[in-house]
């Protein structure tokens, strides 16, 4: 138990270092990009996070350096400072470029069969999982020391080399 | 000339596996020692043919012999010459030929160390691993073959791409090939003992090793990418959920659930036929990621070839394989009947709830990576799966994972007791929620992700720790703490890994702080803790690329603790240009500057971040590698690889 308190103490001890770097992550892409509302620009970062740079490989455009990820960034600025929700941006966005720029997946349509199949393979895999762990419980104990018949013949045989 | 003799070696390696496909399989239906005797000698050749065919290609890499279309079209003469060497694999052809390297590798290793196998197993297990090598050897010289010669060859290359000039990422592909193609032994063994029709204790011992050493390779390999993405693209990031990346990483979950139920068939005879589609998927999810990197049916920063032919050709292979080893599993599996009865409580039910955590959890990320795919070929829409979808899908599982695994791990065999457990585990709960409850205290923000992650990652080191202290049983007599067998240092060791990895990505996650200005230079300015001042910025010619250096000093309480140098590099042949951070690695924190663009005032944009606990999660890579070698040489292996020697010693005295 002391060793444990001396280990806390030098836990508390590193971690008060720590106490700076505690803080909310302070975001901005480009120096020009930057809205001067603290408030908006978390939300247009957050945003952008989700949206898919159209020309890169996999990036979102809260990553990329290409100067399409700009402009979209520069859009939902825009659309920010004109008074948009959140969703409203996104609408704005998903009617001129369509769903592919969505990385987080909408549950519309046939993508509730992707939401879902998590939960649902978690459930019958449970299911299968109590079933066997049950069927184990229950099996009649083997008797460790016996052979069966195909081993006693077996063992026969080695014998007989 | 060379060359020549390389794409010999390769034909005739192709030749040497279909012998050894064919004839001991035959042998082992029959009985026949002679013919089953031949899988040993034709899979060493194979192996020094391959080896050979290999070498013959590096060497056209090392002397830049630009009359080979893929050296031009992956090499220059002013490349450095560990990246000469590295280009080797940094192509489609050249990292099909070191995939397919491997795969000899492992299936000579099983040949040279697998003398205490009974003779018709390990027949069948090279036979086995023979056919997928003969369908990779197949793939290489239809349709990707790397020695192809040039009729008019060009003054110089074409470089390879300037991101993957770089040491972590020359490293990265042949562990993650390591890990990816170890696996097929595994397959191999699952697929022997199906034909065989038999699966007790000794094939789970022998089946361990193997599984284990291929999630050691791979977890080292997943851990040199991430660590490679972190510093080498700009802005830290160190998991994309990238579909190349997920690929590495179904496998290393399957592995990772294999390696565990892999004990319960050594040591309790149950969990058999489980164990047997595991190690069937495991490999299936390794083509399925070769499939999905080589074909470009998905797009991804990592696709190399987007080549349709290429692709169906794999996906021949991956659909004759996992489909007939499936098909072989459903007519088979009824004959492997559990043998072990244990409680509901238990040892073994903890088991199946880590493989079922392990094995769901890869099959989210396998429904979030092909669907996409499915959504376009089925609905007619293009939609993207990204990030924001795998961390909400995936996650929890994950966090299940933590919270059970050192309850778990402490069960007894057989019948354990909940209450017990958790007594022996009550100062390792208090010292995690104490810990969790501190940094909560201190973070200024509102976030759950800090506290939980440091939670679940306190919960499990110190946990493992508890483990390893239980066995030694009432005495507390620490100096038998050396003397425990390796693999219950190993569990502790992978354990705690796995813990400090968890709390490192917890802790970048929830803390990072950014600053983007542009900086005159000069101008000293304060982020998180930290000063820094931008000195100076020139431009430095590199051996094969033209550099913007900047000279940023950094400064903690006023005294200058690091010098820091960010690039922005140009490579004029390959015409792409790269940022190379510059990093001040710290325990706690790193410091990541990033140089941008000059701007019209004469400034210079500069990104600086501040990653907390960033370390940490490549150290428990690091970390869970080390617990699993450490466990490879536990003394059971050793005494199996002894009785091997005596065996082979008795032979000449017949």
């Amino acid at each position: 138990m002391r060793a444990l308190l001396v280990a806390l103490m030098l836990l508390v001890g590193s971690s008060s270092a720590l106490t700076g770097v505690f803080a909310t992550p302070a975001w901005a892409v480009l120096p020009d990009e930057v809205l001067d509302d603290p408030a908006l620009e978390a939300r247009a970062r957050e945003l952008s996070k989700g949206l898919r740079c159209l020309v890169c490989q996999n990036e979102s455009i809260d990553e990329s350096n290409a100067s399409l990820a700009r402009d979209l960034r520069l859009l939902v600025r825009e659309r920010l400072v004109a008074g948009d929700t959140d969703e409203e941006v996104i609408d704005f966005i998903v009617a001129r470029y369509g769903e592919f720029v969505l990385l987080n997946p909408t549950t519309r349509g046939a993508n509730w069969l992707l939401w879902a199949a998590g939960p649902a393979m978690l459930l019958l895999a449970l299911g299968i999982g109590v079933f066997y762990v049950r069927a184990r419980a229950k099996a009649p104990a083997e008797t460790e020391t016996g052979l069966s018949d195909a081993e006693q013949a077996r063992l026969r045989e080695i014998l007989k080399d | 000339m060379i060359t020549e003799l390389g794409h010999f070696a390769l034909i005739l390696a192709f030749a040497v596996a279909i012998v050894q496909m064919v004839v001991p399989m035959i042998g082992a239906h029959k009985r026949w020692h002679g013919w089953m005797a031949v899988a040993e000698p034709a899979a060493t050749a194979q192996f020094l043919l391959t080896a050979f065919s290999f070498a013959a290609l590096m060497h056209a890499f090392i002397v830049s012999d630009f009359s080979l279309k893929l050296v031009v079209e992956n090499s220059h003469s002013a490349k450095p010459m560990l990246y000469k060497i590295s280009g080797t694999w940094g192509n489609h052809e050249g990292s099909m030929l070191l995939w397919v390297l491997i795969l000899a590798l492992f299936g000579a290793m099983a040949a040279w160390f697998g003398g205490n196998l009974p003779p018709t197993l390990k027949a069948r297990v090279l036979a086995v691993q023979s056919a997928v090598a003969v369908a990779f050897f197949a793939f290489i010289l239809f349709t990707s073959n790397p020695f192809l010669r040039l009729a008019v060859p060009p003054f110089d290359g074409q470089d390879l791409n300037p991101l993957l000039q770089d040491p972590g990422l020359a490293f990265h592909p042949p562990f993650l090939y390591l890990g990816y193609v170890g696996l097929s032994i595994c397959f191999s063994f699952a697929v022997a003992a199906l034909i065989e029709g038999r699966v007790d204790a000794a094939w789970g011992r022998w089946v361990r090793p193997w599984t284990l050493a291929a999630w050691v390779f791979l977890t080292i390999g997943i851990g040199l990418g991430s660590w490679w993405a972190y510093y080498e693209l700009g802005w830290g990031g160190f998991w994309f959920w990238d579909p190349v990346e997920n690929a590495s990483f179904m496998p290393w979950l399957l592995a990772a659930a294999l390696l565990h139920s892999a004990i319960v068939v050594e040591k309790r005879e149950a969990l058999k036929s489980w164990t047997i589609l595991l190690a069937i998927l495991a490999f299936g999810f390794s083509l399925i990621g070769t499939f999905i990197v080589r074909s470009g049916v998905l797009t991804s920063v990592h696709a190399f070839a987007n080549d349709p032919e290429r692709g169906v050709f794999i996906l021949m292979i991956l659909v004759f394989f996992t489909g007939g080893a499936l098909t072989l599993y459903a007519a088979r599996a009824g004959v492997m009947q559990a043998k072990g009865v244990f409680g509901t409580v238990s040892r073994e039910s903890a088991v199946v709830a880590n493989n079922l955590l392990l094995a769901v959890s890869c099959f989210v990320v396998f429904v979030g990576t092909m669907w996409p795919l499915v959504a376009e070929m089925a609905f007619d829409r293009k939609l993207s799966v990204g990030p924001p979808f795998f961390d909400m899908a995936f996650t929890p599982f994950m966090i299940l994972l933590g919270l059970l695994l050192p309850v778990g791990s402490m069960m007894a065999w057989k019948r354990g007791k909940v209450g017990r457990t958790l007594r022996s585990l009550v100062p390792a709960l208090v010292l995690a929620v104490a810990l969790a409850g501190l940094v909560w205290a201190m973070q200024t923000g509102r976030s759950l992700m800090g506290p939980i992650g440091v939670f679940l990652g306190v919960w499990l080191v110190a946990g493992a720790v508890t483990d390893l202290l239980s066995r030694l049983g009432q005495s507390r007599d620490f100096s038998r703490l050396a003397r425990l067998p390796r693999a219950d240092w190993g569990k502790t060791i992978a354990h705690s890994g796995l813990g400090i990895t968890m709390i490192g990505i917890a802790g970048l996650l929830a803390w990072e702080q950014e600053d983007i200005r542009v900086a005159q230079v000069g101008e000293r300015f304060a982020v998180g803790g930290f000063e820094l001042q931008l000195d100076d910025v020139q431009r430095v010619q590199g051996p094969n690329y033209v550099s913007t250096m900047g000279w940023v000093t950094l400064f903690k309480d006023g005294a200058a603790v690091a010098e820091l140098n960010p690039e922005k590099r140009n490579y004029p042949v390959a015409q792409m240009p790269t940022t190379e951070a510059a990093i001040d690695y710290r325990f706690m924190r790193d410091v990541y500057v990033v140089i941008g663009d000059a701007q019209d005032d004469g400034g210079w944009v500069l990104r600086t971040y501040i990653k907390p606990l960033a370390n940490w999660i490549w150290a428990g890579c690091l970390i869970m590698a080390l617990g699993g070698l450490v466990s490879l040489t536990d003394r059971r292996y050793r005494v199996a690889a002894g009785a091997r020697k005596t065996r082979a010693a008795a032979v000449p005295a017949e």
